[in-house]
């Protein structure tokens, strides 16, 4: 029988590999921007909010390898990225959240001063075993409000994607068409004076073209989606992402504004993105090369 | 007696916890007024002690003729064994009569021990709770509602009374070589569960930091509610490699109704409710209580996780 105590060891030795591979792969720069990461940790190397750096280089390795061989992502306008706090709201799509790491892989590798970007998950994640915890290694956090301003007022870096499972889980026929976005990062950019820098992803949508989505069953199965694909589950192709990074947004105001105040501002973010979307599908030449 | 300065009451001084303050006041010179049912071994000789009930007319009378000038109300009992009525009338009606004795007798302060674990673990709290934060502990695990009221009756006290300086502290986990609480019980299993795949932050406090931050709260011009939060957070699984021991992970369905099977046979002394606590995060906020008293653990957390021990 398998001990159990010796899981945890194996997992140890794992995230050494993947840790290993990480910085063969992304040589020195690598080495350099992950030592440059200054993080308030307790003796065991983890942040308050649960980040571990060993855990953040060890998922490094196979995202960098997804990053540059497997979607060959195009990046353009990084330097929008602000050094102090700022929000990245992007567009979301893909079944699976791939979008969201090759943002901060991206940012990670580009953005000055390095830095591992926070992105809000949603509320039901803390409940999955395994999920919960990996991604709390890797410095995800709930999005709840209070914890996007504690850490926008610490300076970080936070990913939001306002159209939620809505943008991620839609079916094919409607990709690139961005549905509607939810209001509060919105509010919490304007309690927080933070500036909001829109991206637009392009080609997460065909990594996982999903047919129709069987909205009973996932109801039933108390998820968000269950998404039907070509390879029935949803495994990303490997489609080539365009990332590109807007120029940043402010917004002046209160945070308390009324609902139709606070959605004009929503409506500007969301439709520079969608022309942003729109510009890098008329560039874009193929799909897959 | 009456003409001496004036005192400071500790119900619950019997208590582990109770006789580390105990400790801890005696060695500053303060006069102290230990009030608690159970016996005091090892009570030093000068320090005065009464066994009784809080709820009964005895312990009135100490506050009538006492001369107490604060009360350190920590007189909460959290025994998994005992009926929920029990508890209830013990902690609720038992703390309703030292806030009733405060406010007649002309108590100046007023220091409750509340806990952390009133906010409860969730899913989707927060990393760090604050203050304001509802107290929904008692909606997944309803055993300890009493220890919810007594919290909301010491809060509604402090606005009725704006004349007796009152303080709400809500430590995180105590944990101390003496301390039977359920997180030190926890930590020193030799073969603890964990939940399959969960590994939440936690916070722990060395059971003297949590009394020096009673003694704190003495202060005076202290007055609200404060979470008091120790060396700071960590996994449980960080906590299982300092300590060298190998918990055993237990896939959550299960765990459940296994625990709910074992509390009842008596196999264990931990209620399922508290598997909430290995599970989802239930981290609270201290800067509150660091702002207003300057307040810094003396242990730090390797020190802290070891104290649960030793």
């Amino acid at each position: 029988m398998l001990r159990i105590g010796s899981l945890g060891d194996l997992g140890d030795a794992l995230r050494q590999k993947a840790r290993d591979f990480a910085l063969r792969r992304g040589g020195d720069r690598v080495r350099q921007r992950l030592e440059s990461l200054r993080l308030q940790t307790n003796p065991y190397g983890q942040d308050p909010f649960g980040m571990d750096l060993d855990t953040v280089a060890a998922a490094l390795g196979p995202m960098l390898w997804l990053y540059e061989e497997y979607f060959r992502v195009q990046v353009r306008g990084v330097e929008n990225v602000p050094a102090g706090r700022c929000l990245l709201v992007s567009n979301h799509s893909g079944q699976l959240p791939m979008d969201g790491a090759m943002i901060a892989v991206a940012v990670f590798l580009h953005a000055d001063p390095p830095r591992v970007v926070r992105s809000m998950v949603e509320r039901w994640v803390p409940t999955l075993p395994y999920v919960s915890t990996f991604f709390s290694r890797l410095g995800q956090v709930v999005g709840t409000p209070e914890n996007c301003i504690r850490l926008l007022e610490a300076d970080e870096t936070i990913l939001v994607f306002p159209e939620g499972t809505r943008g991620l889980n839609k079916v094919y026929a409607k990709r690139y068409q961005l549905a509607s976005f939810g209001q509060g990062f919105m509010r919490l950019a304007l309690a927080t004076g933070s500036p909001i820098v829109p991206i637009s992803v392009i080609g997460a949508e065909e990594q996982a073209p999903a047919l129709v989505n069987v909205e009973p069953l996932a109801k039933l199965l108390g998820i968000p989606a269950v998404p039907i694909t070509p390879t029935l589950l949803p495994i990303p192709l490997p489609s080539r992402y365009y990332i590109t990074f807007g120029e940043p947004m402010r917004f002046e105001g209160s945070a308390n504004e009324e609902d139709n105040a606070i959605e004009q501002k929503v409506q500007k973010v969301r439709q520079t993105i969608q022309s942003m979307v729109n510009e890098g599908l008329e560039e874009r030449k193929s799909i897959f090369f | 007696m009456a003409s001496e300065t004036p005192a400071i009451a500790v119900t619950g001084i019997s208590g582990n916890l109770g006789q580390i303050l105990a400790k801890l006041l005696h060695k500053e010179g303060r006069r102290i007024v230990g009030i608690d049912r159970r016996l005091f071994p090892g009570k030093p000789k000068d320090l005065e002690f009464h066994q009784v009930d809080i709820r009964k007319r005895k312990a009135e009378e100490i506050f009538r003729t006492g001369n107490i000038g604060a009360l350190i109300h920590m007189g909460i009992m959290h025994d998994p064994r005992m009926t929920a009525e029990e508890h209830h009338q013990f902690n609720v009606l038992g703390t309703a009569k030292a806030l009733d004795h405060c406010a007649r007798y002309g108590v100046k302060k007023l220091v409750v021990l509340s806990s952390a674990n009133v906010y409860g673990p969730h899913p989707s709290n927060p990393n760090f709770l604050t203050e304001d934060a509802p107290l929904m502990a008692a909606a997944r695990f309803g055993d300890i509602r009493d220890l919810v009221e007594v919290d909301i009756l010491a809060q509604s006290f402090l606005w009725k009374h704006p004349e007796v300086e009152t303080v709400i502290l809500r430590p995180v986990h105590i944990v101390g070589p003496t301390i039977q609480n359920a997180p030190s019980r926890y930590l020193r299993l030799r073969r603890p569960w964990t939940l399959m795949g969960f590994d939440p932050m936690v916070q722990l406090i060395h059971a003297e930091d949590a009394c020096r931050a009673m003694i704190l709260a003495l202060e005076p011009g202290v007055r609200g509610v404060f979470n008091v939060v120790g060396p700071g957070e960590v996994s449980l699984s960080a906590i299982f490699k300092e300590l060298g021991t190998s918990p055993v992970p237990v896939p959550h369905p299960l765990a459940r109704p296994l625990l709910d099977r074992l509390f009842r046979l008596r196999f264990s002394n931990f209620p399922p409710g508290e598997l909430d606590h290995i599970q989802f995060q239930g981290t609270v906020d201290g800067s509150r209580f660091r702002k207003a008293t300057g307040f810094v653990p003396k242990y730090d957390l390797r020190e802290t996780i070891w104290a649960a021990l030793r």
